[in-house]
């Protein structure tokens, strides 16, 4: 039933399309909700640039952004995304809203791992001079390495479900592939082929974000 | 002249509507080249104690003049260069774990800016100094617990400060590693002239190394001198009481109270001094007042280089006998009847 010979190249095109979505959203999102999720922990109470209004600030902000189902969050920024990018339909319209939704969702991870370091270790640095920055790019990100690998594998596992709702809103990519020559059509051959595939992307991500993390805790 | 000075230090937090003072008040003053001994039972004040001399918490009130500089009016900025010559360890090491030994060594060199080549030669010195130069490229996970505060003393001496201070920091090792760490303060103090501030809830770790104490009790000082003084004469409750916890030399009620079921005379206890001639006055007052003795109980310690201690006598006689002879015995030390 399934015409492979025209559906191939489409495909082919769709998976190109969700990797590039999902590679560029994880690095924005990474390095922005990296950004955030530092600054959420140490303006904490006790912490190395503690700031009870910046933090304040900061989770109201991110506690009114993260619940908002991303359906419904991608529509409702849409007029930005359009006065931005002149377009909300396609690959590269869909990054912006994707990269939002992610740096919030990232930085909550980021914080609760960065949690976990023994304070003493900052204690420690503290002693010996040294300054909040240098702290948190020299002692913080390493201490809590490990974790954050598997926290970022974790995300990019929601970042392919935050592209299949893009791609189903015209962002392209297997989630667009999946509805419009799958469920549109009844080929449930072409959904099926759309799973498996972003089921042996998430299982290649999860294997590589193990190994890394592995080789980071040296167990 | 004082390296390290309190003046009426206080510091108190703030937890909801209530204040908690956990310093109030202290005075001390703390020599070039000692090793000072700051022992209390937990939340005494201790820590913090220690955390306001490299001002990783700010005094509420009061000075700290180190090296006559007061330290509490200096902005943050300043205060690392301030930290960069006092060095600290912990109960818990607090090593990097994400960094081999070496680079644990290393990162408060490179916190000061030392050149690479520089930095190299340093770690390499330091970790000869500390007997772990085979260790170098190990992550603190593979470490005992001793050789892990060896790295954290190696670290925290990396910019050569000029004071040490020490957190509990054999409170986490076993005896026999207690030692040998104490061992390496020792010769940290002795062959590179570094300051220690000691703090500790056990008795026998200022006994082991410290000069001078101070014994904290709910966020004051209230006893400080020589250890020979706090071990020979402790003044207050705790510092007896932390005294006992190492030298049994003096009964405590249940002792007196076992001894007055196997002896039927009257009980003293007699305190020993270094100059002491409570042997030769008892060996001499006995036969002429007619008083038997036995020893039932005591020991004689040595500290500094100085004898102490205490031996409780059971004396048997009549006791206008017997109360002449403690009228003798007094005129040399002091005694006290435990027992009639």
């Amino acid at each position: 039933m399934s015409d492979w010979t025209t559906l191939w190249p489409v495909f082919a095109k769709s998976i190109g399309e969700t990797l590039w979505m999902v590679t560029e959203t994880l690095v924005l999102g990474g390095v922005f909700g990296l950004a955030l999720g530092v600054l959420l922990y140490t303006t904490r109470r006790g912490g190395i640039l503690e700031n009870r209004a910046l933090s304040a600030v900061l989770n109201v902000l991110v506690n009114f952004v993260r619940p908002i189902p991303f359906i419904i969050f991608m529509t409702a920024v849409a007029p930005l995304t359009l006065s931005l990018f002149g377009t909300f339909i396609g690959t590269s319209a869909a990054i912006f809203p994707m990269t939002i939704a992610a740096t919030f969702g990232i930085s909550r991870i980021v914080e609760q791992n960065l949690v976990t370091i023994d304070p003493g270790v900052i204690e420690a640095a503290r002693a010996m001079g040294a300054g909040p920055l240098r702290i948190i790019m020299t002692l913080l990100i390493p201490e809590a390495l490990g974790p954050l690998i598997l926290g970022y594998t974790f995300v990019f596992v929601a970042i392919v479900d935050l592209s299949a709702v893009a791609g189903g809103l015209g962002g392209g990519g297997l989630g667009y592939f999946a509805i419009s020559y799958g469920y549109q059509r009844y080929d449930w051959t072409v959904t099926w082929v759309a799973v498996i595939t972003i089921v042996v992307l998430v299982q290649v991500a999860q294997f590589l974000g193990n190994w890394l993390a592995r080789k980071a805790l040296r167990r | 002249m004082a390296l390290i000075e309190f003046r009426d230090v206080t510091k108190s937090f703030r937890s909801g509507d209530s204040t908690i003072t956990a310093i109030d008040g202290v005075s001390l003053s703390i020599d070039r080249g000692e090793i000072f001994g700051i022992i209390g039972y937990s939340g005494a004040g201790k820590s913090t104690l220690v955390r306001l001399v490299n001002a990783l918490e700010r005094v509420t009130s009061g000075a700290i003049l180190i090296d006559g500089v007061d330290i509490t009016r200096l902005p943050e900025a300043k205060l690392r260069g301030v930290r960069a010559g006092i060095g600290m360890i912990f109960q818990q090491f607090n090593l990097f774990r994400s960094r081999t030994v070496f680079g644990n060594i290393a990162y408060p060199l490179k916190v000061a800016g030392w050149p690479k080549e520089k930095r190299k030669a340093r770690v390499a010195e330091l970790l000869a100094f500390v007997g772990l130069t085979d260790k170098a490229w190990v992550y603190p996970d593979q470490l005992s617990g001793g050789q892990k505060q060896r790295v954290g003393i190696a670290r925290a001496l990396a910019t050569n400060p000029a004071i040490l201070l020490a957190d509990e920091s054999t409170s986490a090792l076993d005896p026999e590693t207690t030692a040998d760490v104490l061992a390496l303060l020792k010769r940290v103090n002795t062959e590179l002239g570094v300051t220690i501030v000691v703090i500790t809830h056990e008795m026998e770790v200022v006994r082991s190394i410290a000069d001078r104490v101070a014994v904290l009790d709910s966020g004051q000082v209230i006893e400080s001198g020589s250890v020979f003084e706090l071990f020979s004469d402790p003044k207050t409750v705790t510092a007896q009481r932390f005294v006992g916890t190492v030298l049994r030399n003096h009964p405590e009620a249940g002792d007196i109270e076992r001894l007055r079921g196997k002896h039927a005379g009257r009980i003293v206890s007699a305190r020993i001094h270094d100059d002491g001639r409570l042997g030769a006055v008892l060996s001499d007052a006995v036969g002429r007042h007619d008083v038997r003795f036995e020893i039932v109980y005591g020991g004689i310690s040595a500290l500094q280089g100085r004898s102490f201690g205490s031996l409780t006598l059971e004396l048997i006689g009549a006791d206008s006998g017997v109360d002449a002879l403690i009228a003798e015995l007094r005129q040399v030390t002091e005694v006290e009847e435990v027992a009639a």
